[in-house]
């Protein structure tokens, strides 16, 4: 049993921690700062984890900060410490072990955990997840002796998943309810040139599918809505996330589908923030209150969070999440970046081009709100600013649309300069 | 923190020829890592890794592929790491990170190892190579060296670097003192009749250094010249022996550019202590031996003095941060037009101190990163600024241990210079002038 005290408290050691920590330290060098971490293992990040799976990363080069890391910084990491409890009237976390800490300051960032959909026969101990290292190990040991994989679930997880599995030499069929991969990203033209991708490389794509039983394992069998059945040696179930937000239960922090927050990251209790995965932050096209679950947002969000707690006067309050990923697959490259799946109307005009490669862009009054591009050459970081800025593009609307590479360049270069 | 290497572009001389991109092509032998494109509406815009302080690319990336170095600044990326992901796409603002389908991976600028083919290509000077020595090369060297060439100072010795980008910078329109020590000791105030400097220098009495320059601008005012009187004095010349006219003349505000060299002793004649000498130092006064164990009393700060007279402006520099010492000497020029301006500079002496001539620089840097030296600079109305944080120290060991002065200290020794430079960072501390709100 413990009982500690930390001016700056940390829960969570991934994006949003480790970039909390750094920017608590660049302003505040003394003040103590502890990150609880439930994990055995470094800080590492849930976005390395297919490649974990796929051996293109060894488990002990994942690190996202080693202990020097921590040493320079004048922190403490604390591992395997899973927080169970927040009381915030008396400042104080519980831990599963039945430790204790209390602070000044918490900063929740316990990221999001594997949402298992409910479907008769599916219990656990039959399937895997992919959140966690031990996760990838299992899958990655169990592949080794496995002829017939089932991924549940077409996002960007699952598909990393799937190609490193059929790239291992498994037979894989990946099942998905909504009608192609990649929604939240992708428009369904771009989701099917990933799609075709994949059945191209032997991987059984099945759109629009529902699992509604599964049975016994190794083979486990598993039934669809269309009367399909299937059967997989290994069943990876990676059909979305939750934020992990049990240990808030009975407690005044206010939830919604995870811990809301403002435009600093503070939740509506008074020295608790929450950022990264969990948090539930302001959307920047849509105005109301999303989970922005990329790793940038995280980043953004840790960072504002950081400043926010050492009282860091050059903040600059969170502008709202943009909907962004980069994908490569099979040697190709997708990008998609704000509202790119987007449909013609309502004020949205669509441009698709498709020739040198896929790409799509979508204006509103003359300014970007989103781009999804497949094998086509563009900076989505500049892309992002453009929209966070409401670029109005009128003075290079055409070069914009046939070169949005060097158009945006120009753009950019201009402004900072 | 150091100056970095940075490559500016300037888009009023670039023609869009595209050579720098063909350079960059093929120095890496893949695509190029900057990209000139034509501006809106006129003229030519560039994107280019900017190397930046907090890179966002590094902080997107899932896989530690991408770091920063401390030292060079560059962002490196490393193809072992790499998951080729391209999260770190997303958070370059500048283009300064993108996939290169060629490759099969991102690519950045790692700026050739210090000599980048695009600028070496650029023949129009749109792009240019400014490293911190390059960036004062291009301040300074245009400007007339003040000094004969073949001063004869000892290797190693940053007196003859620091008193020439000083003369450079103040020019013809100046009179120059040098008492006694190693600076008129290395041939400035001349040899057989001939002057070592363009400018009139003279060679006061180590005690009267601050009252002849004083009297000397007060008669130039009277005739209505303006001219820039600077004494380059050692520590004996103003820590010690000079000490009484430098306080004389700081009290009375005179207009002038006191500029000590702190050498921390007698190094010219022999290597004698002199009060600036700090605690535990070998010199040939303080002998280590079976009694002696060096200097048994800690050095007097005379910056922290110099505070105390109110003059218009003090400072202390080190040669290791240049950049810092020339915003330094410029406003102590300005200052010395209204009162008296001190510049404090310590200057490690490698025949006196004994370590190897090459490592002058280091041994300055090591200094300031152990708060051995603290750059700073006051006046009466801000007070105190640290022009660079002490909060952050390396052990003052690392330092001690570079120099043969003190290696006979027993780690008791050590302790107590580990204390007394701690204590006098927390002295200066109080000298800020704090913001209203702490």
């Amino acid at each position: 049993m413990t009982d500690a005290h930390a001016k700056y408290l940390i829960v969570g050691a991934s994006h949003a921690g480790r970039e909390a920590l750094a920017a608590i330290r660049m302003h505040d060098p003394e003040g103590r700062l502890v990150m609880l971490s439930r994990e055995k293992h470094l800080p590492y990040s849930p976005t390395i984890l297919p490649y974990v799976v796929s051996g293109r990363s060894a488990p002990d080069h994942i690190a996202l900060a080693k202990a020097e890391w921590f040493a320079d910084n004048r922190a403490e990491l604390v591992l395997g410490a899973r927080v169970v409890e927040v009381d915030p009237t008396a400042r104080a976390v519980r831990l599963a072990d039945g430790g204790r800490w209390t602070y000044d300051r918490l900063l929740l960032a316990t990221g999001a955990e594997p949402a298992v959909p409910r479907v008769e026969g599916l219990e656990r101990g039959g399937y895997h997840v992919l959140r966690t290292l031990d996760d990838a190990l299992a899958v990655r040991t169990h592949a080794a002796s496995a002829r017939r994989a089932v991924v549940l679930g077409a996002g960007l997880v699952g598909l990393h998943a799937a190609e490193t599995l059929a790239e291992a030499g498994l037979d894989v069929t990946v099942v998905e309810m909504r009608p192609h991969v990649l929604a939240e990203y992708f428009d369904a033209r771009a989701a099917a040139l990933i799609g075709e991708t994949f059945e191209r490389h032997g991987v059984r794509m099945l759109m629009g599918r529902r699992l509604e039983r599964a049975a016994g394992s190794e083979p486990c069998r598993l039934g669809l809505d269309d009367g399909t059945e299937l059967e997989a040696d290994l069943l990876l179930v990676v059909a979305g996330v939750r934020p992990a937000t049990d240990l808030l239960a009975g407690s005044p922090v206010a939830t919604d589908k995870g811990i809301l927050v403002d435009q600093r990251m503070r939740t509506n209790v008074e020295g608790i923030w929450a950022a990264g995965d969990v948090a539930q932050a302001n959307g920047f096209l849509s105005g109301r209150p999303i989970i922005n679950g990329t790793l940038p947002e995280a980043v953004e969000q840790g960072r504002i969070a950081g400043m926010d707690m050492a009282g860091d006067a050059d903040l600059v309050p969170y502008g709202g999440g943009i909907a962004l990923n980069t994908y490569g697959f099979f040697g190709r490259h997708a990008v998609a970046v704000g509202a790119a799946a987007t449909a013609e109307g309502d004020g949205a005009e669509v441009h698709t081009t498709e020739g040198n490669g896929y790409c799509r862009i979508v204006l509103k009054d003359d300014r970007l709100i989103g781009l999804a591009a497949i094998d086509r050459v563009v900076d989505a970081g500049i892309l992002w600013r453009l929209i966070q800025r409401r670029t109005d593009l009128t003075p290079v609307r055409d070069r914009f649309l046939s070169h949005p590479l060097e158009t945006a360049r120009a753009l950019m270069s201009q402004g900072w300069r | 923190m150091a100056a970095q290497d940075t490559i500016r572009f300037v888009p009023e001389r670039c023609d869009g020829c595209g050579d720098c991109m063909k350079a960059c092509s093929k120095a890496k032998g893949s695509a190029s890592r900057i990209s000139v494109v034509a501006g809106v509406g006129q003229g030519w815009e560039m994107a280019l890794c900017r190397q930046c302080g907090d890179p966002k690319c590094v902080a997107n990336c899932p896989a530690g592929a991408l770091d920063k170095h401390g030292g060079t600044g560059i962002v490196g990326w490393s193809a072992e790491l790499c998951v080729d992901c391209h999260l770190c796409t997303l958070g370059c603002a500048y283009g300064g990170i993108a996939f290169d389908p060629t490759a099969g991976h991102v690519q950045k600028c790692d700026m050739c190892d210090g000599a980048p083919a695009c600028v070496l290509a650029c023949g129009k000077g749109a792009l240019q190579h400014l490293s911190a020595a390059a960036r004062l090369h291009e301040t300074h060297a245009d400007k007339e060296d003040m000094f004969v060439p073949g001063l004869s100072a000892c290797q190693g010795c940053n007196s003859e670097l620091l008193i020439r980008h000083t003369m450079r910078r103040i020019g013809r329109e100046s009179i120059v003192a040098a008492p006694p020590g190693c600076i008129p000791g290395m041939g400035t105030v001349g040899y057989n009749g001939q002057t070592g400097s363009k400018v009139p220098i003279f060679h006061p009495l180590l005690t009267n250094t601050a009252a002849m320059l004083g009297g000397i601008k007060r008669q130039y005012e009277r005739k209505g010249q303006d001219v820039t009187v600077v004494a380059l004095a050692g520590d004996g010349g103003a820590v010690d022996v000079g000490f009484q006219s430098l306080s004389g003349a700081a009290e009375r505000g005179e207009r002038v550019l006191f500029i000590c060299v702190d050498n921390e002793g007698y190094m010219n004649t022999g290597m004698q202590a002199s009060g600036s000498t700090t605690f535990g130092s070998w010199t040939s006064t303080t002998p280590v031996g079976e009694i002696g164990r060096g200097k048994s009393t800690d050095g007097k700060y005379l910056p922290q003095l110099m505070m105390g007279h109110g003059c218009a402006y003090v400072a202390t520099a080190s040669t290791a941060f240049l950049d810092d010492y020339h915003a330094k000497l410029e406003k102590a020029l300005a200052a010395s037009r209204a009162g008296f301006a001190y510049l404090h500079v310590h200057a490690p002496c490698p025949t006196g101190w004994r370590f190897p001539a090459a490592m002058t620089t280091e041994v300055c840097r090591r200094q300031v990163e152990s708060n051995f030296v603290t750059l700073w600079e006051f006046t009466p109305a801000d007070g105190l600024r640290f022009t660079r944080g002490v909060e952050r120290p390396r052990p003052v060991a690392d330092y001690v241990r570079m120099i043969g002065k003190y290696k006979h200290l027993a780690p008791a020794d050590l302790e107590r210079i580990q204390a007394s430079v701690d204590r006098r960072v927390e002295t200066l501390q109080g000298f800020r002038r704090r913001p209203a709100a702490e």
